[in-house]
């Protein structure tokens, strides 16, 4: 019994999890005469969906944007995350603790309450609907969770690791890039990560805060999709845009996953 | 290399408790120099000072002639070996001896040359491509050795490199460490807190308590000649006997014996006398002349541990608790478990005595201590002065 629960759970959780993907990917397939064939498998498949996004000026200007957007977000993020964790690890401040944790209630934030205000003044200052825009609120959103994780890993590095590099004839920051970050690695990764998806699966700012091709981003250009001709429904479309704008994600998580798992620290101290 | 130069060093935290206080001390180049004693006395915060990794807020530090006290660690061209060892995880073992020569932008040939030369004195070439996670123990140790051999720094600080290891390696490690200071010839600075290794190691032992530096000698002379009772509880194993003693002129009282010396001791009043192990004797194996000269009493034998080569003998005594309570109070700032009223006698192992039964000891008075009761001060009696002690064995072995 318990050895079929053992088999059974992943299975099921797998079947849940993967469904809807493989349901999405076969639509993204099928012909436009098929789309409510109400087959799971698409009789006919065909790249004719696929070849439509790409040529829609919708599609390309969002995906340049999303990624452009999405990939400055994370740098970002990941730089002054990484400078302010080291400091929160390292340094005794006053107001060290009351920092922290107001970080994690603004990541705690609903982005829906902060989108009226934002609007109004992302207008009034020029910053509507342009890259800035957009990048300025994700890092908002995304640097508290940074920088608890990145402060979390360099706390567990010992100290003695970079005096012993200082006494070695390190500087302060050559310490900090050839020992500390290489031994938090993992942590930055997985900051990484997190901005990253944040920012490229975002909606609520990407729909609000953009009106043109100039900053929209595919999330939100989804909901401007439509057919190939006006006769057409978008349904097959947008499975594909999905499909494609889910393509990073998995590579992404399939490249980094042993990074972020791999315990680098291991064997640093007496072990 | 070079020589290191402490002039009047202090370190004060933000609560101004002083953590190093006012501690001058001259380490010759080439020099084997031990810092030693119990936990918190400083002598971490010492060595750091000396490499940099903390500030000194007084005195100056010198190294090479050269005033270091603003220098950053990287500018002072020293090598530490961390307790922990500090390896870097993420480069082989290779790239961990070559970190220091990287830095220094050396040629990729010069650097390999270095790291396989160090690797070969501390026989870690077949290792050169592992991870330190790979590693055992006294490997790692030794990758951290070879970290700091290769940079021909002017002097090398070991902060208690031996205590993360069992005990057979570190007895290994310990002569392991002797022979390459001795090959190298570069000046060292060793903090321990192990008696052991710094009797063992040191050309000089510098042994601190609470921030102040108490003695500085060669083992040999910090065993003879204890300047207090602190350096004297500290140097030895098994540890001298302390005992409450008072003084009367030439009149001696200890709790177990009453006698008298040759001369007078300065002073009178309450004194703690000490005795090491091995200068207390089974009266029944000291040969006539020698009891003669020396002071005998009647004890009773609580434990005896037989080793072969040695034999040890405890015997407690009585004594009123508020002469002993200074002695309790010496204990605890040793980490030592509270002093018994016992004392161990280290004697010849052809003696026959046995456990619980009544024994005569005896002692040389001329190895007798006698410390200020009040400031720990030994009290130097000019019949003592002279003497104290080269070895006389008691037993005439």
């Amino acid at each position: 019994m318990r050895r079929v629960a053992r088999i059974a759970g992943p299975v099921l959780i797998v079947v849940w999890t993967l469904v809807p993907l493989l349901w999405l990917l076969s639509l993204s397939l099928k012909g436009g005469d098929h789309i409510d064939d109400g087959r799971f498998w698409p009789a006919a498949p065909t790249l004719h969906n696929y070849r439509t996004v790409f040529r829609t000026d919708l599609f390309t200007s969002a995906l340049r944007n999303s990624i452009g957007i999405s990939l400055i977000a994370t740098v970002l993020s990941v730089i002054l995350a990484t400078l302010a964790a080291y400091a929160i690890a390292r340094l005794d401040f006053p107001g060290k603790k009351l920092m922290l944790s107001v970080a994690l209630a603004i990541a705690m934030f609903p982005t829906i309450s902060l989108v009226g205000p934002l609007f109004d003044i992302w207008r009034s200052v020029g910053l509507y609907d342009t890259w800035p825009g957009l990048v300025i609120p994700y890092l908002s959103f995304t640097l508290p969770l940074s920088i608890w994780v990145l402060s979390a890993f360099f706390r567990e590095i010992p100290w003695e690791m970079e005096q012993a590099a200082q006494v070695d004839g390190a500087t302060p920051w050559q310490a900090f890039r050839k020992v500390i970050v290489p031994l938090a690695a993992p942590g930055v990764f997985t900051a990484a990560i997190l901005t990253f998806f944040f920012a490229w699966n975002d909606f609520v700012f990407g729909i609000s805060l953009t009106s043109t091709g100039r900053a929209r981003t595919v999330p939100a250009a989804l909901a401007f999709f439509t057919g190939a001709s006006q006769f057409e429904q978008p349904t097959a479309a947008i499975a594909a845009a999905a499909v494609v704008v889910t393509i990073p994600v998995v590579a992404i998580v399939l490249a980094f996953q042993r990074r972020i798992v791999a315990g680098l620290t291991s064997g640093a101290v007496k072990g | 290399m070079a020589a290191i130069t402490l002039e009047h060093v202090e370190k004060r935290y933000g609560d101004g408790y002083p953590a190093v206080n006012d501690v001058s001390l001259d380490i010759a180049d080439g020099e084997f120099m031990i810092l030693v004693g119990p936990s918190g006395c400083g002598k971490s915060t010492l060595l750091r000072m000396i490499v940099g990794l903390e500030e000194a807020t007084g005195g100056e530090i010198r190294i090479a002639g050269r005033v270091v006290n603003d220098l950053p660690p990287r500018d002072r061209n020293l090598a530490m070996v961390f307790q922990n060892y500090a390896l870097y995880p993420h480069l082989t073992v290779f790239e961990n001896i070559a970190f220091p020569l990287r830095l220094r932008k050396l040629a990729g040939e010069e650097v390999r040359r270095r790291v396989e030369e160090a690797a070969a004195v501390l026989e870690l070439t077949e290792h050169l491509d592992r991870k330190p996670g790979q590693l055992s123990g006294g490997q790692r140790q030794r990758v951290a050795m070879g970290r700091a051999i290769v940079r021909e720094a002017d002097a090398f600080l070991f902060d208690e490199p031996l205590s993360n290891l069992d005990a057979q390696l570190r007895g290994q490690m310990r002569t392991e460490i002797a022979r390459l200071q001795q090959r190298l010839g570069v000046t060292t600075v060793y903090v321990t807190h192990d008696q052991v290794e710094a009797m063992t190691l040191g050309d000089r032992v510098a042994v601190l308590r609470k921030g102040v530096l108490q003695q500085v000698d060669t083992p040999r002379a910090l065993y003879q000649r204890p300047a207090n009772l602190f350096v004297a509880g500290f140097i030895g194993s098994p540890a001298m006997n302390l005992v409450p003693a008072t003084v009367d002129g030439r009149r001696i009282r200890l709790p177990f014996v009453d006698f008298e010396l040759p001369e007078a001791v300065g002073g009178g009043g309450p004194a703690i006398a000490g005795l090491r192990p091995e200068h207390l004797e089974d009266a029944a194996v000291v040969d006539a002349p020698a009891r003669e000269r020396g002071v005998a009493f009647d004890v009773t034998v609580d434990v005896l541990e037989w080793l072969g080569a040695e034999q040890y003998a405890y015997v407690p005594y009585a004594a009123p608790p508020e002469l002993v309570e200074p002695l309790h109070r010496l204990a605890e700032e040793l980490d030592r478990e509270s002093a018994r009223t016992t004392l161990v006698a280290s004697i010849d192992p052809a003696s026959r005595l046995r456990r619980g039964e009544a024994a005569r000891l005896w002692f040389d008075p001329a190895n007798l201590y006698l410390f200020d009761a009040r400031s720990g001060e030994r009290l130097a009696p000019p019949n003592l002065e002279g003497h104290v002690p080269e070895y006389q064995d008691p037993a005439g072995r």
